[in-house]
């Protein structure tokens, strides 16, 4: 046996090449796989292979600023860092606890329970400084986590929320300019691929894969002086007049850049917990009102436009009582003969629905439609309302006598403020905006000239003795202005309850603003808009050319106050 | 031949350990630009606080009730209001 093997150490023929076939097989089994990886499963596996390297990072844009028309900010953003914890892997000692607690500024049994409460994932501190949350991170304490955001703040506050409005979550604009301008305010993250080395640490920019595009700064045209004194003055009437709601808005009366504008009452956008949607409307752009006499000067341009009158012709106001048809229209001050003037400057129901009553429908409409009633005023502010201008085929002689003293159609106080810059200039009707334009812009002809300087001087009656105004005078400034005191509609009926309102232009001798001021349902010891609505427009107006520089155009000793209102005049 | 043949080593090393040079040197700027950046964004934002604080602290509202309550100030009134006409001053 031992020497038949070695004699023949070789194989049998039949193992050998059965196993050069088992080891070829196997071979090949080898080189097929190879030619799978390589081949065909080849960008799995450098995916697999760039995971461990490379990794995608989010570079943050910011979204823009909303700025006044110096360059000052209403909203900004800033990034902010919330601190957040798994309950199951955070299990700080207590002085580790205590220290937390000291720096997120609140008690170790606050922040115990506020973890001990969650069964999942809780934030410890959301949207805190950054600084604030490096601190607690520097900590080191195991499970602690930070996440990035941005936070938007409002230094304005309540003073321009209705114009500015606020963002929900994601940075997306729910109110105010923040919705109406969220395309250019939004930034888009972008994205870029870079190395990291073992610890995580950037060694290498591979690629940029999407630039990151910045939000857009806009600016205003709010004035932010002029949008506090308006605020201010605003809500000392509101309160002083024990009155619901109210709105001003003060415009360029050159540019038709709206400087402020601000509505009663207001929300905080900084801490919105609790609102009530009620509080956020932007009541002088998206609800309207009826205007009552502060139409007046529309019809009265119209029939001097059409030739019907002159400012002198005389008009029979019938002692205050005057039968049409199956209505009657009243006056509250008794008077007889009036000149067209004095129908300005009395504020005659009577006179006006005369004059609107020379002219054919058409020709009224075509007017209000010219001043800009009936059609949106062009702000481009979501919710922004028309207001109601009936077609002249669908009016009746009552309707159309209502119609020229402020009643059977409705206006927001903005588009009130814009017709009213037709008086202003030679008669061009200016378009409002909300955003910064430079230099004077053109408006649309309405009026000849005459016919605005004419109407002018009647504006100015109405502030002077005689006239229902005379509170809304200013130191140093001739002024010009209308009075409105419309009662209010409710379900169809016309109800005790009234809308005060004053809108008026200055100075006199160049206009530069025109200032609109309406006050909702005030129920103090009167409702006129001579007695509650022309003393704001007098504050903000005066104090609004003195910040501006504008020259003054009268002496300041110009006030001339009849008995009556003397002893509220200690007020100015 | 082989003369040749050492030059071309010779280039090659010389190549290859300026390519790690550069590639270090490319790194190292790298992580100054990343430094850099990271302190700009640092800026970025503590300038958006400074800002968010200068309109806070300037706001009409703070600096009409300190003029009024700490140092007493308020708006005169007209009879306390001289007007100099434009151009008198020249």
């Amino acid at each position: 046996m031992r020497e038949k093997a070695a004699a023949e150490p070789r194989l049998p023929g039949g193992r050998a090449m059965l196993l050069f076939a088992v080891i070829a097989l196997m071979f090949t089994v080898l080189a097929g796989r190879a030619l799978y990886l390589q081949g065909f499963d080849n960008a799995f596996l450098q995916e697999r292979g760039a995971a461990r390297y490379s990794r995608e990072l989010e570079v943050p844009a910011h979204r823009g600023r909303i700025l006044d028309r110096f360059g000052d900010p209403l909203a900004v953003s800033t990034p902010v860092k919330s601190l957040w914890v798994f309950p199951s892997q955070f299990q700080p000692t207590a002085p580790e606890l205590a220290a937390l607690a000291r720096i997120l500024d609140t008690t170790p049994q606050a922040l115990a329970k506020r973890v001990a409460a969650a069964d999942d994932f809780v934030y410890l501190a959301k949207q805190v400084a950054p600084e604030v949350s490096a601190r607690a991170m520097a900590l080191k304490i195991r499970g602690l986590n930070d996440e990035n955001g941005y936070r938007r703040y409002y230094p304005g506050g309540e003073v321009t929320s209705h114009l500015v409005g606020f963002t929900g979550d994601g940075d997306a604009g729910q109110e105010g300019m923040e919705l109406a301008q969220q395309a250019w305010l939004a930034g888009t993250p972008g994205s870029r691929r870079v190395i990291v080395n073992r610890r995580g640490e950037v060694v290498e920019d591979v690629a940029s894969i999407r630039a990151p595009q910045e939000g857009h700064d806009l600016a205003l045209s709010i004035d932010s002086r002029l949008q506090y004194l308006a605020f201010r003055e605003l809500k000392a009437a509101i309160e002083k007049n024990k009155a619901k709601a109210g709105g001003i808005v003060i415009l360029d009366a050159r540019s038709g850049e709206i400087l402020a504008l601000a509505n009663l009452p207001t929300y905080n956008p900084n801490g919105r917990e609790k609102l009530a949607r009620e509080r956020m409307r932007n009541r002088a752009l998206t609800d309207v009102f009826e205007p009552g006499s502060t139409m007046k000067p529309f019809t009265i341009a119209a029939g001097l436009e059409a030739g019907t009158i002159t400012p002198h012709t005389v008009i029979n106001t019938n002692g205050g009582v005057w039968q049409l048809g199956s209505n009657t229209i009243h006056d509250d001050h008794k008077e007889g003969l009036l000149t067209v003037e004095q129908v300005i400057q009395k504020s005659s129901n009577i006179g006006a629905a005369k004059i609107a009553l020379g002219l054919p429908p058409a020709t009224m409409w075509n007017a209000l439609s010219d001043d800009g009633f009936g059609s949106p005023p062009g702000t481009g502010f979501p919710g922004e309302v028309s207001g109601r201008l009936r077609p002249a085929k669908t009016w009746r002689p009552i309707e159309q006598a209502t119609m020229a003293y402020g009643h059977g159609l409705s206006v927001n106080l903005v588009q009130l403020a814009r017709a009213y810059t037709i008086f202003a200039g030679d008669g061009d009707l200016k378009p409002v905006t909300l955003f910064k334009t430079d230099g004077p812009v053109a408006g649309k002809p309405v009026l000849k000239p005459q016919t605005a300087a004419a109407m002018r001087r009647m504006l100015e009656m109405v502030t002077q003795p005689g006239g229902t105004a005379p509170l809304a005078q200013v130191p140093g400034y001739r002024v010009g202005g209308k009075t409105g005191t419309a009662h209010k509609l409710e379900n169809h009926v016309y109800v005790n309850k009234y809308v005060a309102s004053f809108v008026g232009l200055a100075p006199l001798s160049n206009p530069r603003l025109i200032v609109a001021v309406m006050i909702d349902e005030p129920e103090g010891s009167s409702y006129y808009g001579g007695s509650v609505s022309a003393p704001v427009f007098s504050t903000v107006m005066g104090s609004a050319l003195r910040m501006l520089g504008v020259p003054t155009d009268a002496p300041v000793n110009n006030v001339v106050l009849p008995p009556e209102a003397a002893t509220v005049a200690e007020e100015t | 031949m082989t003369r040749v043949n050492l030059v071309l080593l010779a280039i090659v090393v010389l190549c290859a350990l300026s390519l790690v040079t550069s590639r270090h040197q490319a790194r190292k700027r790298f992580v100054e630009l990343e430094r850099a950046q990271a302190q700009q964004r640092a800026y970025d934002t503590e300038y958006g606080q400074l800002t968010l604080e200068q309109s806070t602290w300037g706001m009409p509202a703070r600096v009409e009730r300190i003029a009024r309550e700490q140092l007493g100030m308020q708006i005169p009134g007209p009879s306390r209001v001289e007007v100099v006409p434009a151009g008198a001053a020249k």
